[in-house]
């Protein structure tokens, strides 16, 4: 089976964030960049059906050229080789022009199966995958917390309000990794010795057929006017009492503050 | 148009689904303009009154497809979308529609932002405000697109009901599916979502195994109406199913009270509970960061004040 798995990187979910001079991105001095969480599970069951099932997985990603070390990672889990989408005209991507670019690596490379994490840790925006499986015309399972594969049938169970359900589709077909699919490996120093031979193929805009006004800032349809801490919570009263003291305590601020009681 | 996806299923419209309308009554009278509202699958027609209480000025009802396929979805909203015009089109931010809202975006070309907190007219456009980072940031977003697309966070926007011309125009979405849920299965009917909840009950690693989070932590539940929700660490130490996890790599939720119960406060689960209103927390050690953002910080025993609070809570009502 032909498997492709699309990643990104994004600072570490301890990072303290500050606003950069231009008030619309963070600064990323000191930022220590790391696989997108969701992205982890999406690449661990790209190479266990590859291990199931035989194959190869490609794993892609957009990005400048420090995101090569994500990949790297990526092929350490045991992916067998890795493309990047790397070029200026790529900056500035909203998940729209995003999708646009990764969908033509699609097209070009045909895989039965593709794997994306439900979201990149970050700017959050729970679309590409779909997007991406809108644009090529193929069906996707979103949220996917567990998959079975029978034939060229897939069905992926997936979290809903009060319960969940299952949706089936037919490969090729895109799916949306959630926590709670797998147990992501680590890689191993056999594994990192490994990857560092594997191949990795750049890829430019126009590698894509595609101008530099359809990528990037110019191709997106949404753009941040600006970015701002939120305001701070203030700490409200603090009580070391008695737990029938702190109960009553509790009651009264369910009933007068919050007024739900 | 103003365009709003109202979430059913077998006839319930969610909560999530009201408080779009709601705004999207708002943004309609803002900007001069009508509010329609389309609603799909089996069910749609059980709803309709409901939706008519809401400011709705033309609803767009089709019973098929009778099962969730996010492409025929997302066909029958960017139809509805395409013919009349919408030059906004919103959806509640339910499982549902963050998974096919973006299949919309990319068939009507429109920029799409998922999880906003805020909407603002600027210059008769719409502008939105979207929580990014697990909410360490706040980002204002504009479009570029003509159609601007948005998912609501859901428990944010106020629900206001209002009048419309009400107009029902029935349609049908045919085609085959791509992709179609074949089981649905709802294990905890009659529990509150989440997401949905105006009061959370929560635990950490303090509540120390599962049978808390099974019998004192869901008793209190009950009796306020409340989820239960869990920090990570409880989740990861196989306490409670992730489904009930609040947090960056959990759900995010703005209830009206969150209740931490033995939650320390990491940053991860503040992002996930920071935009609650009020917060009360029961923690033994006095320096846990939850207390920084607890508008009731309790310094005590939780195996001793939640005992005592289900009595006193039976008391009150």
């Amino acid at each position: 089976m032909n498997i492709m798995v699309f990643i990104k990187q994004v600072p570490d979910t301890e990072t303290k964030i500050k606003i950069a001079d231009d008030g619309k991105s963070i600064v990323e001095d000191g930022i220590n960049w790391i696989v997108s969480p969701y992205d982890e599970f999406a690449i661990e069951e790209a190479v266990k059906t590859k291990e199931n099932l035989g194959g190869e997985v490609t794993v892609v990603t957009m990005g400048p050229k420090r995101a090569e070390s994500a990949l790297r990672t990526a092929l350490a889990m045991g992916c067998d080789k890795a493309i990047h989408l790397e070029d200026d005209a790529f900056e500035g991507a909203d998940a729209y022009s995003t999708a646009k670019a990764l969908a033509k690596v699609i097209e070009k490379h045909n895989p039965d199966l593709i794997f994306f994490g439900k979201q990149g840790v970050g700017n959050d925006n729970t679309q590409v995958g779909q997007l991406v499986a809108e644009m090529v015309g193929i069906g996707h399972i979103g949220t996917c917390i567990k998959l079975e594969i029978d034939g060229d049938t897939i069905r992926g169970e997936r979290e809903i309000e009060g319960g969940r359900e299952t949706v089936e589709t037919k490969l090729p077909a895109i799916v949306t990794a959630q926590r709670g699919l797998n147990e992501p490996r680590y890689p191993n120093l056999r594994g990192i010795m490994k990857a560092k031979k594997k191949p990795l193929e750049k890829l430019t805009p126009a590698d894509l057929g595609l101008s530099a006004d359809e990528v990037g800032l110019a191709g997106a349809k949404t753009v941040y006017l600006s970015l701002e801490l939120p305001p701070a919570r203030q700490a409200g009263k603090k009580i070391e009492v008695e737990p029938e003291v702190a109960a009553k305590e509790i009651v009264e601020f369910l009933k007068n503050e919050a007024k739900v009681l | 148009m103003i365009l709003v996806f109202a979430d059913q299923r077998d006839g319930n419209l969610k909560k999530a689904s009201k408080e779009a309308i709601s705004e999207g009554k708002r943004l309609a009278t803002s900007l001069s303009d009508s509010l329609g509202v389309v609603v799909l699958g089996s069910g749609a027609k059980g709803v309709v009154d409901e939706i008519k209480k809401y400011g709705a000025d033309k609803v767009f009802v089709s019973e098929t497809p009778d099962a969730y396929s996010p492409d025929l979805y997302a066909e029958g909203v960017a139809k509805i979308a395409k013919e009349n015009d919408a030059k906004v089109v919103l959806f509640p931010g339910t499982s549902m529609c963050v998974d096919f809202a973006p299949r919309v975006s990319a068939k009507l070309e429109a920029g799409l932002v998922t999880d906003i907190t805020a909407t603002e007219v600027k210059d008769g456009k719409l502008v939105v405000k979207k929580p990014v980072y697990s909410g360490k940031a706040i980002a204002t977003v504009d479009y570029k697109s003509d159609i601007a697309m948005a998912t609501l966070r859901p428990n944010v926007f106020e629900l206001a009901e209002s009048n419309g011309a009400g107009e029902v125009v029935e349609f049908s979405v045919d085609g085959e599916a791509k992709a179609k849920a074949i089981k649905v299965e709802l294990k905890e009917a009659g529990k509150v979502e989440l997401t949905e909840a105006s009061i959370i009950v929560s635990g950490g690693r303090g509540v120390k195994g599962p049978e808390y989070f099974q019998n004192e932590l869901q008793q209190l539940a009950d009796l306020l109406g409340a989820a239960v929700g869990a920090s990570r660490a409880a989740v990861d130490a196989g306490w409670i199913d992730h489904s009930h996890q609040v947090g960056q790599t959990g759900k995010v939720v703005s209830p009206k009270v969150y209740m931490a119960f033995g939650i320390s406060g990491a940053i991860q689960h503040l992002a996930g509970m920071g935009t609650s209103q009020y917060i009360i927390a029961v923690n033994k050690d006095p320096d846990a960061p939850i207390f920084n953002v607890a508008s009731l910080g309790v310094v005590a025993d939780l195996f001793k004040v939640v005992p005592a609070l289900i009595e006193e809570i039976k008391k009150a009502k």
